[in-house]
């Protein structure tokens, strides 16, 4: 079975104080290979902890999470994952950065060098190899670190609200240029926000989830031509916003009475 | 030029404070002895650069800082780090810091004499005991501070466990590290100085008190003058290295 199955999935968060919370429960969830899916919800229902475990850096307690059938054990250069805060290596340059899951293929040095140069040219950053984060607008390090994840080829691509960091004019234009990205180099693309137009904008498939304990409370079918230019300003657009919204709405005011409690 | 004449400026208080030093001397407020003037305090210290017991006392100082804290270092980050990655070093030896922290060091100088007696071993041995948990302190609280998606990006970039420790927990502990050296460093002059004062025949710190018992004022004043200067030499170089080290950070 190719893709990513999810099967029966529950997961206990453990906080150093207090009790277990139930984070997630019963996730069934297949996702097909080069597909681009939002998971989408209010903060606490769970959709970054769902991520992490496909990604392997939570262990698996119960249910299963299979990728191209192989059951996930932790984490691997198969799914390449982007965070909400970057998580460049500070201490490295951008090329550094880009380099470092290259030194783990097998591959020459010279090649290395070559693929990261050009994944950095990729994503608008040529001129800026030698800068440090520190020295790089918000953009231009998520910019990094897109280019750090995607010049080791990921079969899947994790993304943990990665432009949630960002203003808005710069998240429109990332969204527009991942958009660009997966359509010339197919990857499937797991897409956690709590964006209800970012989601409808990049994703085919919406997985709407419900807050404490977080379960998948919809699947959402956007299927809106993603190549047309006028897309956002179309009138399919705003329905299916209309749409997704209402299905959220109610989980992220159960959201906010619960952050009462 | 400019960085000196910047430099020039930022210390010209210090000119200004020998200046009053040495118009208060020669008033005939103070006696002599109590503060001899600045230029008698500078010709008494050329008087010991000449017969070299400034050079002698000074190296030997300098050798027992700098092997007493070298080993601070590298034993205080040794634990620090084993403490962070190791639960079992932890739970053995937080309690042993936890007790020895808040300890005022000098009280081992004649602990560290009656082990090894009057010569360098107890003085590096105080110097390494008494500088070590401040590094053991930051190179802990260092690792800990690992951002986790960090450690994360790099396991999903290739890295394996062990790898990922240290590519990414060894450099982001190394702020803090720096940190805690720099305490050890102010921490072993203070060691170094008081230790030789009391139980020793070389040093710094003896040179500074078997002037002073012998009415040699300047000469006294001279060598601690020199101590200060030193200590704020090495901690300038400390400091530019730190600067040179953590460049990323801007």
């Amino acid at each position: 079975m190719s893709g990513i199955v999810v099967e029966g999935l529950r997961h206990l968060y453990r906080p150093k104080r207090g009790s277990p919370v139930l984070a997630l429960e019963d996730v069934n969830l297949r996702v097909g290979d080069q597909e681009f899916i939002a998971l989408l919800g209010p903060s606490g229902c769970g959709k970054s902890t769902l991520l992490y475990l496909m990604g392997g850096f939570l262990p698996v307690e119960s249910g299963r999470i299979t990728v191209d059938g192989a059951p996930v054990s932790g984490p691997g250069p198969d799914r390449g994952i982007v965070f909400q805060h970057f998580a460049l290596f500070p201490w490295k340059t951008v090329l550094q950065n880009v380099l470092y899951g290259l030194e783990r293929q097998p591959m020459a040095q010279a090649e290395r060098e070559e693929r990261a140069r050009a994944f950095i040219k990729m994503v608008g950053l040529s001129g800026f190899e030698n800068n440090y984060p520190s020295q790089l607008s918000g953009g231009m390090k998520q910019r990094a670190a897109i280019a750090r994840t995607l010049a080791i080829d990921p079969k899947v691509l994790l993304m943990d609200e990665p432009f949630g960091a960002l203003d808005a004019q710069t998240r429109h234009l990332m969204q527009t240029e991942l958009l660009a990205i997966w359509r010339r180099t197919p990857k499937t693309v797991i897409f956690v926000t709590h964006d209800v137009q970012e989601a409808v904008y990049l994703a085919q498939r919406i997985v709407v989830m419900s807050a404490r304990p977080g379960r998948i409370k919809e699947i959402v079918e956007v299927g809106l031509d993603k190549a047309d230019p006028e897309l956002t300003r179309s009138r399919a657009f705003a329905d299916m916003s209309d749409h997704v919204w209402s299905l959220v709405r109610d989980e992220a005011i159960k959201a906010q009475a619960g952050v009462g409690l | 030029m400019n960085t000196l004449s910047s430099a020039f400026l930022r210390y010209s208080p210090l000119l200004i404070l020998a200046l009053a030093w040495e118009v208060a001397a020669r008033s005939g407020l103070f006696s002599s002895s109590a503060l001899p003037p600045i230029s008698k305090i500078a010709a008494a210290w050329v008087d010991l650069a000449r017969n070299g017991d400034l050079a002698g006392n000074t190296l030997a100082s300098l050798w027992r800082t700098g092997a007493g804290l070298a080993l601070a270092i590298l034993i205080g980050a040794i634990l620090g780090f084993a403490m962070a990655f190791w639960r079992g070093a932890e739970t053995a030896l937080s309690p042993v810091v936890e007790l020895f922290y808040p300890l005022p060091k000098s009280a081992l100088i004649p602990v560290t004499a009656l082990w090894l007696g009057f010569g360098d071993g107890s003085k590096i041995l105080l110097i390494c005991m008494g500088c070590m948990l401040p590094v053991t302190m930051g190179a802990f609280n260092g690792a800990l501070s690992a951002d986790r998606t960090l450690l994360w990006s790099a396991r999903s970039l290739g890295a394996s466990r062990l790898r990922s420790m240290w590519d990414v927990v060894l450099p982001s502990a190394v702020p803090e590290l720096l940190n805690g050296i720099r305490t050890a460093l102010a921490l072993s002059f203070v060691l170094l100085v008081s230790s030789e004062l009391i139980v020793s025949r070389e040093g710094l710190g003896y040179l500074i008190g078997f002037l002073g018992a012998n009415g040699t004022y300047e000469g006294m004043f001279a060598v601690v003058l020199t101590v200060a200067f030193i200590g704020f030499l090495a901690d300038r170089i400390y400091e530019a290295f730190v600067r040179r080290t953590l460049a990323w950070r801007e």
